[in-house]
């Protein structure tokens, strides 16, 4: 049974679970975009440094869509929550926070391409599977979000699958890019997660199937993956940074990115 | 090089006086090509080390709706890039020379890259000072090339012109809001066109008095460029000045001042020695940016081999 459209008044009893669920995609953004953003400059090479910028350009646009929603609910100016939220109430999976490489953007940064390229896939996939349940979500700001963004992500999938078949063709990059995977695998327990919430998200229709997101993200990039032939490292659920424990990775992520907003949040930027 | 009484030369420059576009399959003369790759890949290889000055600032943008804007503005600065190297692309083909070639020559000092874009960036002040003022300084340049007799070059910068527009709106906005703003963010403001004015009058080269170099000569001569150096800095002082001080700032130069009758700009000449040290990769972030630059090159290989491998027939 399709659940009710909710336009604005959302039941007390499911606010919390639609409150958290924004935070989880309006932070998963965030950090998706704040790394794609500390390419900039530095990608391999130039045509893809405009490609890359614009995939980061996306996803901080889809940040701000999400915390729009969260500041019509009263939560507090969209740049306050995107800016001033401790660590403890960030809800963004682990996998987007993890730094590009050892050094920083600004010095020796030692990024790592392949890293890159496993890392932005295998977030796609699970950002195209979630927008597709969004899609139908009952709160109809988020559904008319959603059906905005998902337009845009396909793209940026198949941007990255494009890199994956061209890198499994060479030795060479395939090793890379199979380490990198496994790396990857290793902190994507919570990517499939949706907190706290998950039995509410699914009952309200807010996120209809929420429990059935790592599943079904595991299984669209194994076969994937399989076809190129590299393998996936089978993950289990978590839900640690659906819960707000985060890695030092976060903290050093939120000092940058908020450096200036935070030295007088008072003022106009 | 030909000698400039063939018939192939004197047809070539007929062109160049009627006013032709030369295009990158056209015959031209040796020196013609040579000081459009001169230009070219200086204009090309500077916006690519041009884009780490205002990146410093891009993850650390204040605002959701700054961090778009500065992330698109330097997306647009790499894209200049690539269609400027390009254009030299073409130019180096017949001398065998490609991309690479100019990376290696950045690398080894011998290709040299826009003098702004040595100097350091240590507020968010100077994220919208090299937007406003900075790309102000080139748009002023760049307007003037759009009538290049080169024809590749010349669609470039129309296209390139008309995104500076944007940035200069974008720098300008930032500016405005900082004026506006605390004593704080005011005072980084001052802070930041004090620390910036010797690099935009450097900006335009040294003053040519009436000594014209043997590159500005021919440059002039090919129609390359139409204006000397000294016409682009006065233009940049007219458009600018009062608009710096229509913000409340102050601009470090009390000698500063416009004939009323002339028009022409009185200002303290910067040091042009300094400005010689940081062309050759003596400034205060030369190196510190020519090493990630590097640094990033060199990681990026293998990725740009992969590229380079002859693609399978799709099955």
């Amino acid at each position: 049974m399709a659940a009710q459209p909710i336009d604005r008044d959302v039941k007390p009893e499911w606010r919390d679970a639609l409150v958290d669920l924004l935070f989880q995609l309006a932070d998963d953004d965030l950090l998706v975009a704040f790394r794609g953003s500390e390419w900039l400059g530095l990608a391999p090479h130039v045509e893809e440094d405009v490609a890359l910028s614009s995939l980061a350009q996306d996803e901080m646009g889809h940040a701000a869509m999400y915390f729009g929603l969260l500041e019509s609910l009263g939560l507090g100016s969209r740049d306050d929550l995107a800016h001033l939220r401790p660590v403890a109430e960030r809800r963004n999976a682990i996998m987007v926070e993890l730094k590009n490489g050892p050094g920083t953007y600004l010095e020796q940064p030692h990024y790592d391409w392949a890293f890159t390229i496993a890392r932005a896939f295998c977030y796609d996939v699970m950002e195209s599977l979630r927008l597709e349940r969004l899609k139908s979500s009952s709160y109809v700001p988020l559904r008319d979000v959603a059906r905005k963004i998902s337009g845009e992500e396909k793209y940026h999938l198949l941007h990255h699958q494009i890199w994956i078949r061209r890198m499994a063709l060479d030795p060479d990059a395939k090793t890379r890019l199979q380490a990198a995977f496994h790396r990857v695998a290793q902190d994507a327990g919570d990517l499939g997660s949706t907190g706290a919430h998950t039995a509410i998200l699914e009952e309200s229709g807010l996120l209809p199937d929420a429990s059935g997101l790592t599943r079904a993200w595991q299984d669209q990039v194994q076969e994937f993956l399989s076809l190129q032939g590299l393998s996936w490292t089978p993950v289990r659920e978590t839900s640690t940074g659906r819960l707000g424990k985060h890695t030092k990775d976060l903290e050093d992520a939120l000092d940058t990115l908020s450096e200036v907003y935070r030295s007088d949040p008072l003022a106009r930027w | 090089m030909e000698p400039t009484d063939s018939l192939q030369y004197q047809q070539f420059m007929e062109r160049i006086n009627r006013g032709d576009r030369i295009e990158a399959e056209d015959w031209m003369p040796d020196d013609y090509r040579q000081q459009l790759i001169r230009l070219i890949s200086m204009h090309g290889i500077s916006e690519i080390m041009g884009a780490l000055p205002e990146k410093e600032w891009v993850p650390k943008a204040p605002t959701l709706f700054r961090k778009l804007a500065i992330m698109a503005k330097v997306q647009d600065e790499m894209g200049h890039g690539q269609l400027l190297i390009r254009v030299a692309e073409d130019l180096m083909a017949p001398l065998g020379k490609n991309r690479e070639d100019l990376m290696e020559d950045l690398f080894t000092g011998r290709l040299k890259f826009h003098n702004v874009f040595h100097m350091a960036t240590p507020t968010w002040a100077d994220a919208g000072v090299i937007g406003w003022l900075v790309d102000g300084a080139a748009i002023i340049t760049q307007g003037m090339s759009l009538s290049c007799s080169y024809g590749p070059y010349a669609r470039a910068l129309a296209r390139i012109v008309e995104e500076e527009g944007f940035h200069i709106q974008h720098g300008e906005s930032i500016c405005m809001e900082l004026a506006e703003g605390t004593p704080v963010q005011r005072q980084m403001l001052q802070e930041s066109l004090e620390r910036w004015w010797p690099a935009l009058l450097m900006f335009f080269g040294p003053p040519e008095g009436n000594q014209l170099s043997t590159h500005q000569q021919k440059n002039l001569d090919y129609k390359i460029r139409s204006k000397t150096n000294e016409e682009l800095r006065q233009k940049f002082l007219t458009k600018y000045v009062p608009r710096i001080r229509s913000l409340g700032l102050v601009i470090p130069d009390p000698t500063l001042s416009q004939d009323p009758v002339t028009k022409v700009w009185q200002y303290a000449q910067p040091d042009w020695t300094l400005f010689r040290q940081i062309v050759n990769n003596q400034g205060p972030r030369s190196q510190a940016r020519l090493g990630l630059r590097q640094m990033s090159y060199q990681e990026g290989q293998w990725v740009r081999r992969v590229l380079a491998m002859t693609t399978p027939a799709a099955v």
